[in-house]
């Protein structure tokens, strides 16, 4: 039987093939290709399209781009250079960048005052923006606003110093009556600290040139540097306010609920321009004729309130994401409110909350180049106002709006970035 | 701290106020209640010792003045021998046109970004991707003056169609692209063109009554009748034979450049343009994220269910995904409506005459009452405010989880 | 929102505690400077320069006024203002002094509130298109599409002119000059119309400004002078005479070169004896220095000089006099006298 089995059968193979590699349309380059590009006709009609677009783009961009002149002095000089061909006109950048970056009338010898504010800025908000950082640089972080003020108005450094003092007056005095009651020590810290200031205002007020630097008015500040500014400011002081509208609409006290839920519904039913046009045309009228507000200070004032409203909500919204069960464990502790709030409710709400605050801040930021609109002269008034109007830069707008997208873009495509990255880190914890 | 049960009752003490937590809150709420009346009583009395020494008074008498200048797009008839209030008005529905313009573009756009981005082509989803970060990163105004700056710096003017040598034509004859704006042809409708009209409305009422039976038969009997075809050719063929046995009633104008500029046809500003579409393309950018967040939100579990039942992916994606993920994705889509509706109000940097161009702008500079017409302005965006959230509010109820 | 805004106002009271309100020149001489709306840049009238420095003509005044009244043409703050936020800047105090060529009109005059303190410059609205559209009168604009300035008297005025011609126009709205130049150079509106000066210092700051022709119709009367708040009638007084002064002084043939000669010692002209202040005592009238009307022609020179340096025929704007020649030239320019 075997016999005539092997005769029918003309070969076997008794040994293993080599391992061929898998089809050149199933391995490497091309099968990934044909999984996320060339996928059905439809696919297929999108990827050709997508790469004609880019291919417009870039073949458009791209002389633009190499041909860029950075070293005239107007467009029509670039003009000239280019003779006919496309390019852009970077020149404009390097001969306004100052501009730019610290609107025209900030003293050129001081642009390093808000330049190293900047830098210190980043030291400051590690120690908030990253939980890892050393708890001791919180030391620093309080400091740093009352450096800032002094890096960026100049003036003596007595005045925020002396602010300082009071503020650290006030802590204390918080500290000592916290215990009998959180009011109470409320009011203590406040009052002690407006004693210490209104007392301490006198020495900077009696020798104005004690660690002096050159004073600048609010009204020179400009470009690019008044959005940072206008964008961390108002940030920071909507922080605590937006925490408190939060906790007030969140309140059983009917009264206080009522007025923070007025407000908040208010603003957010308003645009941010109408406010400004408030902090530019109407404020000055309610307050006493004497009180002379500077433009930079009502704008700030107007945009906390702006942003306050919209963080309000976001913290509000972490407060109701809370399980019911941590308010009445703190409640059977018996904590009393302020207590509880601070030490258990807080904490964990505001954890929830930041990268909805983090978002709040980006558009906040973002918002800043509103105040263009009211004539003030932040990185979009500059482009619009005097430098697109200037005889020898009429017309440059690519390369002018470029740079603004640019600039925003780096900004706020890290801080989101940023966002994402909390975003992971705190969503470990409650795994 | 902690709270007695069962308090003695009758004794009330002064003392209670502050120290007992039942009486407590009255007191906070009596300090909160004349803390705001001090604040208000304050700004009120500045701001009346103020107007009084600048001799000036709160009045809105001139509402009803004649405003003395022109607006340059009005829908509803308005001169300049009109009032403030009526130029208040067009101000109004200048502003409710861009802000709904530009939510449904924004929809539109960024739906489809949303689900391109989940696409499974990688190009496409880095495209989009990229799309959604540049967008989002930088401020509307700048991308509503860079829309403008293509309409002042690329596009043709209408003196470049002039002349034997003209750098620029017609597309097709018909539409007009200039940096002025859209030109393109107006139907003008002729005797007998009501019939058409009245036609057309009628076969879009039919298409709701075919898919509703349609989805009734599915529903009672199992019958699957396909609605795609049908629709279409109800859509299609009554208007169609209405306009040729009527005559051909309706025709189109076409824009002509006569004089300075193209005449006749529909005129779509470059302000109007301009804002609009900065707008839809900045909002799409946050309403693809949330598109996108909204269909990953719906479990792969479902998606599983579905295709076990033998639902095929189109009808998974209709009956199953969407139902589910409209209900994540309308709350943030309400207030991004509202956001748009709301950074509308930056017509006033291109010059678009919306609500805060007419009152907020040239009222206020030409009466000089500044803190009437901020105020009303305010009062205005408020009501629309209000008013796009109730609306949309009624809808999010509409399709809220229904737990029984 | 309202606890806020007093904690604010709390701050800032006790921040700016000693500066005392009681009249605008105490104010002004209190803080050591004068604080001046301009416009947001207008070549000729008010812009800063490249160092960030403002020139122009309205700067011009408000240098003589500061002059005046604290000895130094340098110690002025601008304040860019809108054609918007230019009232509110001076009726809130935030602003001593608004030099931003505004028209005198009755409303603005009494019903805002304000007092003008003369003219600086008579002007008149007109119009200009380029060459190339072959216009030759406001005319035959029909259907054109206009720029204006809002926030001025120019939209009123324009409104008024097309309807009273029975022609149409398109207007294109825009907020500041600087804004209008682009959309008017590129063509999106065919016609730019301002006050004529403006349309000058405009077209001066064009890179072709030949290709571009000023209309021969001015549609309106626009005295443009500045204004100081109603009821601080010593402050009005103030800027009321140095822009007499200026005025005065080149009718008498006062000028910055032979001011110092002049003021050194009483001349043979009692008129000018007067107005230096070498004899009587207009200055302490005012509650200035017997000198202030030489600082403030010291300042930029007298407006005749203050014209030629800053609009004036030799400069790219090329303003002629006309109107605005001294009255013994045929112009309007009428000091009252000093006595």
């Amino acid at each position: 039987m075997s016999d005539t089995h092997a005769q029918t059968v003309a070969f076997v193979r008794d040994t293993m093939l080599p391992e061929q590699p898998p089809p050149a349309s199933e391995a490497g380059v091309i099968k990934w290709m044909r999984e996320n590009l060339f996928k059905g006709w439809f696919n297929s009609i999108l990827t050709l399209l997508s790469l004609y677009f880019i291919f417009v783009i870039v073949t458009n961009a791209y002389p633009w781009f190499a041909n860029g002149i950075w070293n005239t002095s107007s467009l029509a000089e670039c003009r000239e250079m280019l003779g006919g061909m496309t390019g852009a006109c970077f020149s404009v950048l390097t001969e306004r960048w100052n501009q730019l970056l610290f609107g025209f009338t900030y003293p050129p010898e001081a642009y390093w005052r808000p330049t190293l504010a900047f830098v210190l800025l980043i030291v400051a908000i590690a120690p908030v923006l990253y939980p890892k950082a050393p708890r001791q640089m919180l030391v620093f972080t309080g400091i740093y606003p009352f450096l800032a003020y002094w890096l960026i108005w100049g003036g003596t450094l007595l005045i925020p110093l002396m602010v300082l003092v009071g503020l650290i007056a006030g802590y204390f005095a918080f500290k000592q009556f916290e215990r009998q009651s959180f009011a109470m020590g409320m009011v203590a810290g406040l009052v002690a600290a407006i004693v210490v200031i209104w007392a301490g205002g006198i020495i900077p007020a009696s020798m104005p040139d004690v660690l002096a630097i050159q004073a600048i008015p609010s009204r020179d500040l400009g470009g690019f540097m008044l959005n940072m500014i206008l964008g961390t400011v108002c940030v920071s002081l909507s922080l605590p306010l937006g925490i408190m509208l939060a906790l007030g609409r969140q309140s059983s006290m009917p009264v206080i609920k009522w007025i923070c839920v007025v407000f908040i519904e208010f603003i957010r039913g308003v645009p941010l321009i109408t406010l400004l046009f408030v902090a530019n045309v109407v404020l000055a009228y309610f307050f006493p004729p004497d009180a002379n507000i500077d433009l930079v200070l009502r704008v700030i004032i107007m945009i906390t309130m702006f942003s306050a409203a919209y963080i309000a909500e976001v913290i509000r919204g972490g407060l109701a994401a809370l399980p019911r069960g941590q308010y009445e464990a703190a409640d059977s502790l018996g904590l009393d409110y302020a207590q509880s709030m601070r030490l258990i409710i807080l904490p964990q709400a505001l954890k929830i909350s930041i990268p909805g605050i983090v978002n709040v801040a980006v558009g906040l930021f973002k918002d800043t180049t509103l105040v263009s609109v009211i004539s003030m002269f932040d990185l979009v008034g500059m482009i619009r106002g005097p430098i697109l109007a200037s005889t020898e830069w009429n017309g440059v707008y690519w390369e002018l709006w470029g740079f603004a997208v640019f600039v925003f873009f780096i900004v706020c495509f890290s801080i989101s970035k940023y966002s994402q990255w909390l975003e992971r880190q705190l969503a470990t914890d409650h795994r | 701290m902690s709270t007695i049960s069962d308090p003695p009752s009758g004794s009330f003490q002064l003392s209670m106020l502050i120290n007992d937590t039942r009486y407590r809150s009255y007191t906070f709420q009596f300090i909160a209640l004349i803390l705001l009346i001090l604040a208000f009583a304050y700004l009120g009395y500045n701001l009346l010792a103020n107007l009084q020494a600048a001799g000036l008074n709160i009045s809105y008498q001139f509402l009803g003045e004649p405003a003395g200048y022109d607006i340059n797009q009005t829908l509803i008839p308005y001169t300049s021998q009109s009032t403030h209030w009526r130029a208040s008005l067009v101000g109004v529905l200048n502003t409710l046109l861009v802000a709904f313009l530009g939510c449904i573009m924004a929809t539109i756009i960024g739906v489809l970004v949303g689900v391109l981005r989940l696409s499974n082509n990688w190009l496409v989803r880095q495209l989009m991707s990229i799309y959604v970060e540049i967008f989002r990163n930088v401020p509307v105004l700048i991308w509503i003056l860079i829309i403008m700056a293509i309409f002042i710096a690329v596009l043709p003017q209408p003196r470049d169609f002039r002349g034997d040598d003209a750098t620029a034509s017609m597309v097709f004859g018909m539409f007009a692209f200039t940096g002025r704006g859209f030109y393109t042809p107006a139907p003008i409708f002729g005797a007998g063109s009501g019939v058409v009209v009245a036609v057309f409305l009628a076969s879009i009422a039919g298409i709701f009554a075919f898919r509703r039976y349609a989805k009734k038969a599915l529903y009672d009997r199992g019958q699957l009748i396909p609605t795609l075809w049908p629709s279409l050719a109800i859509f299609f063929i009554p208007t169609i034979l209405a306009y040729f046995i009527m005559g051909r009633p309706i025709s189109l104008e076409y824009p002509e450049l006569a004089g300075f500029n193209f005449q006749g046809g529909i005129f779509m500003r470059n302000s109007l343009i301009a804002l609009w579409f900065a707008l839809s393309i900045y909002t799409a950018a946050f309403i693809a994220e949330n598109v996108r967040a909204g269909i990953l939100a719906v479990s792969k579990g479902q998606t599983e269910a579905a295709a076990s039942l033998g639902l095929r992916p189109g009808r998974i994606m209709n009956l199953v995904i969407l139902p589910q993920a409209l209900r994540v994705i309308i709350p943030p889509l309400i207030s991004q409506y509202l956001n748009l509706t709301k950074n509308s109000s930056l017509a006033i940097a291109v010059g678009y005459m919306d609500l805060t161009g007419t009152l907020g702008g040239i009222t206020l500079n030409q009466t000089g009452r500044a803190i009437e017409a901020i105020f009303l302005l305010m009062l205005f965006y408020l009501a629309i405010s209000l008013a796009i959230s109730a609306i949309m509010n009624v809808y999010n109820n509409a399709v809220k989880l229904k737990e029984r | 929102m309202k606890k806020i805004a007093i904690l604010g106002a709390m701050t800032v009271a006790g921040l700016s505690a000693g500066v005392a309100s009681a009249a605008t020149l105490d104010d002004v001489k209190a803080r050591g400077k004068l604080n001046c709306g301009v416009t947001t840049g207008l070549v000729g009238f008010a812009a800063p320069n490249a160092n960030g420095e403002w020139e122009g003509f309205d700067v011009g005044v408000c240098r003589a006024v500061a002059a005046a009244v604290l000895g130094d043409p340098t110690a002025v703050e601008f304040v860019p203002t809108t054609g918007k936020t230019r009232f509110t800047a001076l009726a809130s105090g935030e602003i001593d002094l608004l030099a931003r060529n505004t028209t005198w009109t009755f409303s603005r005059d009494v019903d805002l509130g304000f007092e003008f303190v003369g003219i600086n410059y008579y002007d008149g609205q007109g119009f200009m298109v380029p060459k190339e559209l072959g216009v030759s009168s406001a005319k035959e604009l029909d259907g054109a599409t206009v720029c204006i300035q809002t926030g001025t008297t120019t939209e009123l005025n324009l409104a008024d002119f097309f309807r009273a011609n029975n022609i149409s126009y398109e207007p294109v709205p825009i907020e500041t000059n600087a804004e209008a130049q682009p959309l008017y150079l590129e063509g999106a509106c065919d016609v730019y119309t301002t006050d004529a000066s403006g349309l000058a210092a405009t077209r001066a700051a064009f890179e072709n400004p030949g290709d571009h022709v000023v209309l021969p119709e001015i549609i309106s009367k626009e005295p443009l002078g500045p204004l100081v708040r109603h009821g601080d009638n010593q402050w009005g007084d103030i800027a009321r005479w140095t822009l007499n002064a200026l005025i005065a002084a080149e009718e008498l043939g006062v000028t910055s070169a032979n001011v110092a000669e002049l003021a050194a010692a009483p001349g043979s002209n009692p008129e000018i004896n007067r107005l230096l202040g070498t004899e009587g005592t207009l200055g302490a009238m005012l509650g200035l220095e017997a000198d202030w009307a030489v600082k403030a022609i010291m300042a930029g020179g007298n407006y005749g000089e203050l014209f030629e340096k800053n609009i004036g025929e030799n400069t790219p704007i090329g303003l002629a006099r006309g109107l605005n020649a001294q009255w013994t030239e045929g112009g309007l320019l009428y000091s009252p006298p000093f006595r």
